[in-house]
């Protein structure tokens, strides 16, 4: 307990910073991932080829490597950024290929004729894929969402490694102190899993609400 | 347009899958006001033909003209040109996460810029016309296959179509239910809408047809009144259809 209490202050702030990771994050790539699964199915064979090519590129790339490159590259290429942004941006890159893969998923068990209704009645195909195939997509596949959104979550770790102050990294300070790592290895596990029971139970209310459409 | 425009012209309108030629030469007129019933054995093309109308399948060749004007290419002008052309599917096909009233009053709302109150007004209008008046807040899902086939019949109307496509509206639908969704399509068609019905109903077919076209094998075989269509079919293939329909 006493690892926990004498450096509560040093371990709330870091969850604090893998909370604001991981929600910047979470939103930036659910909005990248749709529009980049929009552009996979869109009539504009260029669009498309730019889709796969991205998550192509991101999805087969380790996220260390992500990271790196907006650590390093990113910086000495273009201009400063704080390592925190350049985390949220390798994230959310990096998330957003899983995130189009899934959506794309949902896609495909939207029945044609969802759309060709649409079609029928004068809705163009950015309306029909934003009002009718999408919403209709993603309500089938919340739970595989939720598992990309949860490996965001233990992902944005992998960011101590670039200097920003997260959670994943308490257990370092504690070893320098002389306590017990592994005590703050449970802590922070500990940490973790009271970050996801939320997550589980926003997916639990979404599934819940979206099955009486069906 | 001028009333003696057709609603509806196809003029040597042709169509293959790969190497199967489903539409062979069609030319098919629909007067404004008209109700047509389009009936043909199962592979004829009777869909593709109700679907070439508002190119949902493209055609390979051939013209087709809506009020005269002719059929443009994919993008905002053929999105337009559907919002006054009407369909009604066999499978239904509403919007299984919207509300009834959403389903009808998405399309007013978001093609034709209605403000939601006058959508939602005029969508009453329209589910009580055809008898759903009290679900307008439930999922189709919770609505049985003829009231949700009534549904997709006022979400159609509700654009103010000028001319209403029907392909097989009825024959997804449990027998007893058959008769509520006719109804109400005779009930349009005293309204003097435009119809094209692709249908195994030969009741709506001898009542409420004013004419009907017999297809085969993606040719249009006869095209005549249903009076002498059923009482003296003029072909040998319309013979042996009619003898096959009638016997069960
Ligand atoms: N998307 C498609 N790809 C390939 N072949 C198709 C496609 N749609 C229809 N066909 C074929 O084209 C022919 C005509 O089909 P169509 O659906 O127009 O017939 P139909 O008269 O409506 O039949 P039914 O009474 O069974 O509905 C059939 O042989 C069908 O198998
Ligand atoms: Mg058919």
């Amino acid at each position: 307990m006493s690892v926990l209490l004498d450096n509560l202050d040093d371990f709330l702030s870091r969850f604090g910073v893998t909370l604001g990771l991981f929600v910047l994050s979470g939103v930036a790539s659910m909005i990248l991932g749709t529009l980049l699964a929009a552009m996979r199915v869109s009539p504009v064979p260029a669009m498309r080829t730019v889709g796969t090519g991205y998550v192509t590129l991101l999805r087969n790339t380790p996220l260390t490597l992500v990271l790196f490159f907006f650590a390093l590259g990113f910086t000495k290429l273009f201009f400063y950024l704080p390592f925190f942004l350049l985390a949220v941006v390798g994230l959310s890159l990096y998330t957003a290929a899983f995130v189009c893969e899934t959506v794309r998923g949902g896609i495909s068990t939207v029945p044609a004729g969802q759309s060709e209704a649409a079609r029928a009645l004068g809705l163009g195909f950015t309306q029909t894929l934003s009002l009718i195939v999408l919403p209709q997509a993603i309500r089938s596949v919340v739970p595989p969402l939720t598992s990309v959104q949860i490996a965001l979550l233990k992902n944005t770790t992998v960011a101590a490694g670039f200097s920003v102050v997260e959670a994943g990294g308490f257990y370092r300070v504690v070893n320098e102190q002389g306590g017990s790592t592994l005590v703050a290895l449970l802590w922070v596990a500990l940490g973790f899993v009271i970050l996801v029971v939320p997550l589980t139970a926003v997916q639990r209310r979404l599934e819940k609400r979206w099955s009486v459409a069906r | 347009m001028s009333d003696a425009t057709p609603m509806v012209r196809m003029a040597g309108v042709n169509k293959h899958f790969g190497a199967l030629h489903v539409l062979r030469d069609i030319d098919l007129e629909v007067a404004r006001g008209e109700v047509v019933v389009v009936l043909g054995p199962s592979g004829s093309g009777k869909s593709t033909l109700c679907r070439a109308i508002n190119r949902l399948e493209p055609v390979d060749e051939g013209s087709i003209e809506i009020d005269g004007r002719p059929l443009p290419a994919e993008g905002r002008d053929l999105a337009a040109l559907r919002s006054d052309v009407g369909m009604v599917f066999q499978q239904f096909n509403l919007f299984s996460h919207l509300t009834i009233m959403d389903n009808v009053t998405l399309a007013p709302i978001r093609v034709r810029g209605v403000s939601r109150s006058d959508a939602e007004s005029e969508a009453r209008v329209l589910l009580d016309r055809v008898g759903i008046g009290e679900q307008s807040g439930k999922y189709p899902a919770q609505l049985s296959g003829g009231q949700q086939q009534r549904v997709a019949i006022a979400r159609a109307l509700a654009m103010a179509p000028k001319v209403m496509l029907f392909d097989e509206p009825t024959s997804a639908l449990d027998p007893e239910m058959v008769g509520e969704v006719v109804e109400v399509m005779a009930d349009l068609a005293r309204d003097d809408m435009t119809m094209v019905v692709v249908t195994h109903e030969m009741g709506f077919a001898r009542r409420t047809a004013h004419r009907v076209v017999f297809m085969d094998d993606g040719e249009i075989v006869e095209d005549t009144t249903p009076e002498s269509f059923f009482s003296r079919p003029a072909t040998d293939r319309a013979r042996d259809f009619l003898s096959k329909i009638l016997t069960h």
